[in-house]
């Protein structure tokens, strides 16, 4: 994009109050670690206007500016905290140069349009770092456990070794351990054999449920919906609860009457609970798909000889797929990430991993459990994108279909 | 001929009989504990050889802190999925007071200890219930850090409280149990009269008082492995757990942490039978409980985990760690030189005054 704007240059107050501002908060986190946030706000301020102040009056190279900001913060960094606190001084360094002669030289207005009033372009930048205030605050504690899970020692710290990135304080023995656990490899299995089928079971009854409450014959369409759904309104800590005893005497009434193995009633319990769980995320998003589905696309298949179930299987079922996929999806993480439920209606040989986690969490607080939960963060990256890139396929689907 | 045909069938009958009802244990069973390096002792110590010997399939479920709800909740939807349970013997008592649990008769349903002591001498007082088949005994009691106490480690129970020789945060389990008796000691009172002064609301808010000392230094604990990694954070100096769990910070994870033995309660964990079963559960829960408190078994145990073995002919067979090779005995909490002056946890007591202190606590706690 070009530039839109003309520039001129700053006046130096406007550059000592962002830049000021700038190093008043970087400051603040490193005064915090080491004793007295105040202080260090206050020196990081000072720093970074005293910085500014020297090359735009003495200086008057920008190049040379920022190489020394760049260099002399990375060497600070190293002098002060290792290899860690080089590579921070050094980011710290490289952002408030660059900062300075980006405030100074007008170069922040040089994309924006020529009429906006400084009120204007401060909401610009305002949105922008409020927006990614918000990322930070949701993606952080996400990330937090990434590196911990590759903790040398058995506990949820940064140990000195790890914070100089010093190679001992890293291993991968919690994930050793996940792969070779017995219990570990149990639950897993347990979740990969719950899980799928749940998902099977939600997907069918909700996307049946689904295009039969789209129909404007059925009466009481809306206080159906409403019981359908409610699985996901009621706390779960009822719905477990109830459950619980409910399936107690359907898995009596299997084992005796029926006489079914006690695993295999075990497994059937814990499956049907959880597929309740996940027939209305399967309803809900297969409902939203079907508002734009064209109703003269199965009239025209009836008028050539189609019976309805070859056309909701060659006509309905290709055009609805992608919000069929996301409901599955949907209610598959539901099945995976359970613990309440599970606590109630399983017994030990339906230990799921979330609730294998759960235990572990609370008896011993093992990086086994980072480990997994990196994992589980990678497979739910990659289902998300499959949902996304599904997405975008219905997007195209309906972009060529005649409307 | 048709009198010997009935005789021959019924003995036939008899035989098939017999020989099933010998093998009629079931061959799957849950056990419940506690989850952590506890379940891996029992694991090595009792299921592992056990499954070998008999060839059942043990699964574990890590659901003890829940036990009794959980126990309550499956009897009254008549679908109790467990076979063996550990608890701790304050829940024992409740669960055989409630029926939840059945009754044993430790002559009969026991191991005899190798020296050919019946179980009932063996275990001795320590089988405080007759549903309660004692297994271990543990203390809870303090480490510290040995790197942010200063020159002089803490070395009494009242150093806890002490702030200004020991300032920084410690952590103390939520609940009354344990703490008030700390607290008491600490106050001046002597150690007999403990109880009988808890026993007064006066002796409770003189309990509250001297803890209100130290609350806004004090990090509030509700599972065994939070001490451990609070400690191994430095975020508190010191702080109360099982002493099996301070074995492990110290000796197997390594972390700079030191144990103070003074005034540690004690206080036994062991199975109980849910009461119940169906006939061929209960003979499998029986033959295990029969083979996983025998003397050499309890005794192995505490190659795992250092906690003291409850019957008294296994004492003497405690060896080395499994894994480093350490001696056992000197960190059983049972050991002469860290049993100097112990605490001796009252179970009739907080049986009787458990619900009205622990509303006391918790409001305590709130303000």
């Amino acid at each position: 994009m070009a530039a839109l704007t003309p520039i001129s240059r700053k006046p130096f107050w406007l550059v000592a109050l962002v830049v000021g501002l700038f190093g008043a908060f970087i400051g603040l986190f490193v005064g915090t670690a080491n004793g007295s946030g105040p202080i260090g706000a206050i020196c990081g301020a000072a720093l970074l206007v005293g910085l500014a102040f020297l090359y735009i009056n003495v200086l008057k190279d920008e190049r040379a500016g920022r190489g020394i900001t760049f260099a002399g913060l990375g060497i600070a960094g190293f002098a002060g905290a290792g290899i860690p606190g080089a590579v921070l001084g050094a980011i710290f360094g490289a952002v408030g140069g660059w900062m300075i002669y980006w405030i100074y030289e007008g170069r922040y207005r040089s994309y924006l349009p020529p009429y906006l009033t400084a009120g204007q372009v401060l909401w610009h930048y305002a949105f922008r770092v409020i927006c990614g205030a918000i990322f930070i605050f949701l993606i952080t504690p996400i990330l937090v456990v990434m590196p911990l899970s590759f903790n040398a020692e058995n506990f949820f710290t940064f140990t000195p070794e790890m914070l100089r990135f010093d190679p001992e304080g890293y291993s991968l023995k919690h994930y050793r351990d996940f792969f070779s656990n017995n219990e570990w490899q149990r639950s897993f299995k347990n979740s990969l054999i719950i899980a799928p089928i749940a998902t099977v079971i939600s997907v069918s009854l909700g996307t049946m449920a689904a295009i039969g409450l789209s129909q404007s014959h059925v009466p009481a369409r809306r206080a159906i919906m409403a019981i359908l759904i409610s699985p996901m309104i009621v706390p779960l800590i009822i719905s477990a609860t109830g459950m619980f005893f409910f399936y107690s005497q359907f898995g009596n009434w299997m084992e005796s009457t029926l006489g079914l193995d006690k695993n295999l009633v075990g497994y059937i319990k814990v499956i049907l609970a959880h597929a309740v769980l996940g027939i209305p995320f399967v309803i809900i998003t297969v409902t939203a798909t079907l508002v734009g589905f064209d109703r003269s696309l199965t009239r025209a298949a009836a008028n050539m000889g189609a019976d309805p179930i070859t056309t909701f299987f060659r006509v309905q079922m290709p055009l609805i797929l992608p919000g069929v996929i996301s409901g599955g999806l949907f209610a598959f993480i539901t099945s995976f990430d359970e613990v309440v439920v599970v606590l109630f209606v399983g017994s030990a040989s339906q230990k799921t991993l979330p609730w294998q986690m759960f235990t572990g969490l609370r008896e011993q607080i093992s990086p086994t459990i980072l480990a997994v939960a990196t994992i589980l963060v990678f497979i739910s990256i990659c289902l998300l994108t499959t949902l996304e890139m599904l997405r975008r396929r219905s997007e195209r689907l309906r972009g060529m279909s005649p409307s | 001929m048709k009198f010997t045909k009935t005789l021959m069938a019924t003995t036939a009958l008899t035989m098939v009989a017999g020989v099933s009802g010998a093998a009629d244990m079931a061959d799957e069973m849950t056990i419940v504990s506690w989850g952590g390096a506890y379940s891996k002792s029992q694991l090595k110590a009792y299921h592992e050889p056990y499954a070998e010997k008999s060839g059942v399939n043990i699964i574990n479920d890590d659901s003890s802190a829940e036990a009794v709800a959980k126990l309550r909740a499956m009897n009254e939807a008549g679908n109790v999925t467990w076979d063996v349970v550990d608890v701790v013997a304050a829940d024992a008592m409740r669960l055989c007071d409630e029926g939840l649990a059945m009754e044993i008769d430790a002559d009969t349903q026991l191991a005899d200890g190798d020296n050919g002591m019946k179980a009932s001498e063996d275990f001795g007082e320590l089988l405080v219930s007759d549903c309660f088949i004692p297994q271990i005994v543990y203390s809870t009691t303090f480490g510290y850090r040995t790197d942010l106490v200063g020159d002089t480690p803490p070395s009494k129970i009242c150093d806890v409280f002490d702030l200004e020789a020991y300032p920084g945060k410690r952590s103390l389990e939520k609940r009354p149990i344990n703490n008030m008796e700390w607290a008491l000691l600490c106050d001046g009172v002597a150690k007999e009269d403990v109880y009988e002064v808890l026993a007064t609301p006066e002796g409770q808010d003189k309990a509250l008082a001297k803890l209100d000392t130290i609350k806004d230094s004090v990090v509030w604990w509700s599972a065994g492995a939070d001490t451990p990694q609070l400690l191994a954070d430095g975020e508190v100096i010191m702080g109360s757990t099982y002493n099996g769990r301070l074995f492990s910070v110290i000796e197997e994870q390594k972390q700079p942490v030191a144990m103070l033995w003074d005034a540690q309660v004690f206080d036994l964990d062991g199975w109980i039978i849910p009461a119940g079963l169906s006939d061929e559960r209960k003979a499998r829960a029986l033959d295990y409980i029969m083979f996983a408190t025998d003397t050499q078994r309890l005794a192995d145990q505490a190659k795992y985990i250092a906690y003291g073995p409850a019957r008294k002919s296994s004492a003497p067979l405690v060896s080395k760690h499994a894994d480093l090779g350490i001696d056992m005995a000197p960190h059983m909490p049972t050991d002469p030189d860290n049993a100097k002056n112990t605490f001796l946890y009252n179970y009739e007591f907080w049986a009787d005054y458990r619900d009205d202190i622990d509303a006391k606590f918790q409001a305590w706690l709130a303000k």
